[in-house]
């Protein structure tokens, strides 16, 4: 009798990367629900047609590189990637912006760099910032929250919003407006209980601006999630969360009317939970360590708030991640665990002597 | 109630342990061949002591220990030897190695053999010979003789003992059950222990919360002893001798260090029962209790096997199905390792077989891109970062791989059982280890070679240098001598001086000859010297030796060289003794 030869361990845990994936993508389905109803069908459509380019994408680069197409298909990270990427886009965008974001991340921030697992940048938000600095107009024009439509006002059908993706057509009057973070942006004049009283975008709000504390909530249940699931663990989302609270609180400056706004605001505002919780938890291009990862999300939080505060954009989450992805490397060389039976921790540089 | 520490990371495979605890240990027929392989332990191979041919009995000595750091081997049954020769033995890489096969004669005969049962009025010296004398080497892991780590010198004291009954490898219940049914001369086992140490004032008995029967069967037989049985939550890798230290005793072993350096000597619990065996019974360790079990076995149970059994005669009395499973793994699903035939002996260390179906472990997946997920790192019982260590690994980057602390890595797969992209790595950490510790040797061979050419290169030089000295010096007087012509005194002279020097060389030379060629009563007493201090370097050196095996140090292979070229010295002057005497 002869037997195979495998190397130990035998045995395996069931757990799998496209598994992963797929509790990653159901994690993102409160979120996407919370943005249909307060925004209409454009991120959905948004999703779906960037899954289509991606994975289109992916195939092609696969069999370019000569690697067999369903395997690398079957890991869904390209889906991962075309979701979070559609998530983020504004709702009822021309298909255009779409499609040239999903090539972008797919093709130049993920295979270009040698596919999954090798891409120093987050792919998403590599297509996302492409497209902010190519086509401003496009990429700040959203759509108004359910709360703020005019009287009589509804958000497009899902047949009107297709012609308005794919056709050019324009939307009704008073469907799109301003978030949040551009009203504060462009509130200089007004102390900060001014804006919440005046603001509709505030005063129509239970804490942090109408509809996108919704979208926050939603996508902050979905990290909850994964986080119960193990997909990450705590520090690079609290590390995030607690930089950016505390950057509000410090220069909250009491209220005045170059106040950049109040803490909730900037938690529950923008891009906050989908990044904290699905944007910088992208293992690959984040750093490794536990100590690692909340030094990461901390760098973000800081980030994320001196450019909304101090910086051009309203918000500032996909240049924050795209920084501190450069940083990844330097923390880790910094945050090993201390090994057992060592007394000190050590630096990854560190070089044996002799 | 002791208190207990929780050590990070670690696993919880499916446990699967009780499909083999159903029945009490079994017994099988003696088997019609056994092959003891003569390395089943750490350190040097056991020289066999029979021919071919010759009638054994159970119990026997057949091979002898080579050096300190080596154990002898026992007939398992009484036969006759029917080969010394290369046989396909338990180990990773598949490789043949000396073993003694033996013919059973189905009687089953002991030898005389006599225990003591007052062990507490034997010396310690005494006792651990005994123990060195049974064959008895570590059970539950590594095999490193037992007499060696239970004399750890004056300098270290012992304080704590622990006895390892973890068995946290999912499957395995040969602790258990051993413990069920033998809890008596375990304990009796661990007082013999408490006895060679010293009485350490702390006994701990380390055992998971998966096995309350075993709990309930050592219970009695402590009470009133000062052994605490300690239960913990069951946890892969608990059972890891430096996890086991810091769950009792919350300190941790020092990177590079051995228990005993600070106090303390591990022991599995299997072994405790062999040592009893040994002292109290004279029994040789000839069997141990081996778990049998995997879907691919009709029967999964524990056995009294002898060593050397093959893994044939288990399978074939388990109902084993070829077709069910693919890989026969000796020892766990977390660290075992597959079998290359079943023709195979269980030794000292085989606590089990495991046949699995292919529905309990399928074939191993393709391995996808690590996407540094980090549950690999959550899982790591020693607080490294597996997917690190695999990026550099990959990278063969040996300067990041060592600050990363590769080598305080215990291959437990804690890493490899969570990964979800299925990359082997473990794998990849053995390897690169391999490459390392083999760079190393390369480098200290490098500098010697250097040393060597170095210091050659300077003897030329001076040798060049005094040459041209003596050139300039020759020149220098032909010069004189061309400037003042040679008087008649001085001819005569330089005449006479060559040859009467030559006739000094050769004089001298004989003398020194005949120096040399002392007395032979001179010679013998000088060679005695020569062997006395080389039997005393060969001593340390294999004791260095021992110590760099236990602790798994890097320096193994330097030291094992050494320790090999004493002896080839020792050898070399008790030859010349030998030729002197005849």
């Amino acid at each position: 009798m002869a037997f195979k030869q495998v190397t130990s361990p035998h045995a395996h845990s069931a757990q799998s990367t496209a598994k992963v994936m797929q509790l990653v993508l159901w994690a993102t389905v409160p979120g996407l629900l919370v943005l249909t109803w307060q925004f209409g069908w454009g991120s959905l459509i948004n999703v779906v047609l960037a899954t289509v380019t991606a994975v289109i994408c992916e195939a092609i680069i696969v069999k370019m590189r000569g690697r067999s197409v369903a395997f690398y298909l079957s890991d869904y990270s390209a889906v991962v990637t075309a979701v979070l990427l559609g998530l983020s886009l504004p709702p009822l965008a021309p298909w255009w912006i779409v499609v040239v974001g999903s090539v972008f991340s797919i093709i130049v921030a993920k295979q270009l760099y040698g596919g999954l697992g090798y891409n120093p940048f987050n792919p998403a938000m590599v297509g996302y910032v492409v497209l902010l600095i190519s086509f401003p107009i496009q990429m700040t024009t959203w759509v108004a929250p359910l709360a703020l439509l005019p009287a009589g006002v509804t958000h497009p059908g899902f047949a009107e919003s297709l012609q308005i993706v794919f056709a050019g057509f324009s939307p009704v009057d008073g469907v799109t407006g301003a978030t949040p973070l551009d009203v504060f942006k462009h509130s200089s004049g007004l102390l900060v209980d001014q804006v919440y009283d005046r603001e509709p975008l505030f005063n129509q709000a239970m804490f942090a601006g109408a509809g996108w504390e919704w979208v926050n909530l939603a996508f902050l249940l979905g990290g909850l999630i994964l986080l119960s699931n193990r997909i990450f663990t705590w520090h690079g989302p609290i590390g995030m969360l607690a930089a950016l609270a505390l950057m509000s609180v410090i220069f909250y400056d009491s209220g005045s009317s170059t106040s950049p706004g109040t803490a909730l605001m900037h938690l529950f505002s923008g891009a906050s939970m989908f990044g904290a919780f699905f944007i910088l938890t992208d293992p690959v291009s984040s750093a490794v360590s536990n100590r690692g990862r909340l030094i990461y999300g901390a760098l973000i939080g800081v980030l994320v708030y001196i450019i909304r505060a101090w910086g051009n954009y309203p918000d500032a989450v996909a240049f924050a991640v795209l920084i501190a992805n450069f940083a990844a490397p330097f923390i880790d060389n910094y945050t090993l665990p201390r090994t057992y039976g060592h007394t000190d921790r050590r630096r990854a540089t560190e070089k044996e002597e002799g | 109630m002791n208190k207990t520490w929780v050590t990070p990371g670690g696993v919880h495979p499916p446990e699967n342990k009780h499909q083999s605890v159903t029945q009490g240990i079994g017994q099988l027929p003696i088997p019609e061949k056994l092959v003891i392989p003569l390395s089943q332990h750490i350190g040097a191979a056991a020289i066999p002591c029979v021919e071919v041919g010759q009638a054994v009995l159970k119990g026997q000595v057949i091979a002898k220990p080579a050096g300190v750091v080596s154990i002898p081997m026992h007939a398992p049954t009484s036969g006759t030897i029917s080969a010394i020769e290369h046989r396909p033995i338990a180990h990773s890489s598949g490789m043949l190695a000396p073993c003694i096969e033996i013919t059973s004669d189905a009687a089953d005969t002991w030898i005389d053999h006599e225990g003591i049962s007052d062990y507490e009025h034997i010396s310690p010296a005494k006792l651990l010979e005994m123990v060195a004398n049974a064959g008895i080497s570590g059970m539950g892991g590594a095999g490193f003789p037992s007499a060696v780590k239970l004399n750890p010198g004056r300098q270290r004291p012992i304080d704590t003992l622990i006895i390892n009954a973890t068995e946290c490898e999912p499957y395995i219940t040969a602790d258990d059950s051993a413990i069920r049914e033998r809890a008596a001369e375990i304990v009796e086992g661990i007082k013999i222990l408490s006895a060679i140490l010293d009485h350490p004032h702390n006994i701990m008995i380390g055992i998971e919360d998966n096995k309350p029967e075993a709990i309930e069967a050592l219970a009695p037989h402590v009470e009133g002893t000062g052994i605490s049985v300690v239960v913990f939550p069951t946890k892969y890798p608990s059972g890891g001798e430096k996890q086991l230290i810091y769950i009792l005793t919350g300190k941790e072993l020092p990177s590079g260090k051995l228990p005993a350096d600070i106090g303390m000597v591990c022991i599995n619990i299997g072994t405790t029962y062999a040592i009893k065996r040994a002292i109290i019974d004279g029994e040789p360790l000839v069997s141990r209790v081996t778990t049998v079990t995997g879907d691919a076995v009709g029967i999964q149970r524990n056995y009294d096997t002898l060593i050397g059994t093959p893994v044939s005669h288990l399978l074939a009395h388990s109902e084993y199905d070829e077709q069910a499973g693919g890989r026969v793994v000796m020892g766990g699903p977390m660290m075992g390792f597959t079998l290359p035939s079943a023709e195979v002996p269980i030794v000292k260390t085989t606590n089990c077989i495991l046949a699995p179906s292919y529905a309990e472990i399928p074939d191993d997946e393709p391995a996808q891109p690590c996407i540094r997920c980090g549950m690999c790192a959550e899982a790591c019982p020693a607080s490294l970062l597996p997917q690190q260590l695999f990026w550099y690994a990959q990278a063969e980057d040996h300067e990041r791989l060592e600050a990363h602390n590769l080598f305080d890595c215990i291959e437990c797969g804690a890493c490899s059982y969570v990964c979800p992209s299925n990359i082997p790595l473990v794998q990849y950490y053995r390897a690169a280890k391999g490459e390392i510790r083999h760079a190393r040797e390369e480098k200290v061979k490098a500098d010697h070679a250097r040393e060597r050419f170095e210091f050659h290169k300077q003897r030329i030089e001076q040798a060049e240098r005094e040459k041209e000295e003596k050139r300039a010096a020759r020149r220098e007087a032909a010069l004189k001598a061309k400037a003042n012509p040679p008087a008649a005194k001085s001819e005569t002279k330089s005449e006479a001086k060559p040859s009467s020097s030559a006739a000094d060389i050769i004089a001298a030379a004989q003398a020194r000859a005949a120096a040399k060629q002392a007395s032979p009563e001179d010679q013998q007493a000088k060679l005695e010297r020569t062997i006395a201090a080389a039997e005393q370097r060969l001593k340390v050196a294999e004791e260095k030796l021992a110590e760099a095996i236990e602790s798994n140090s890097d320096k193994q292979a330097v030291l094992s060289a050494a320790v090999e070229n004493t002896r080839q010295k020792l050898e070399q002057s008790k030859t010349k003794l030998a030729e002197l005497q005849a």
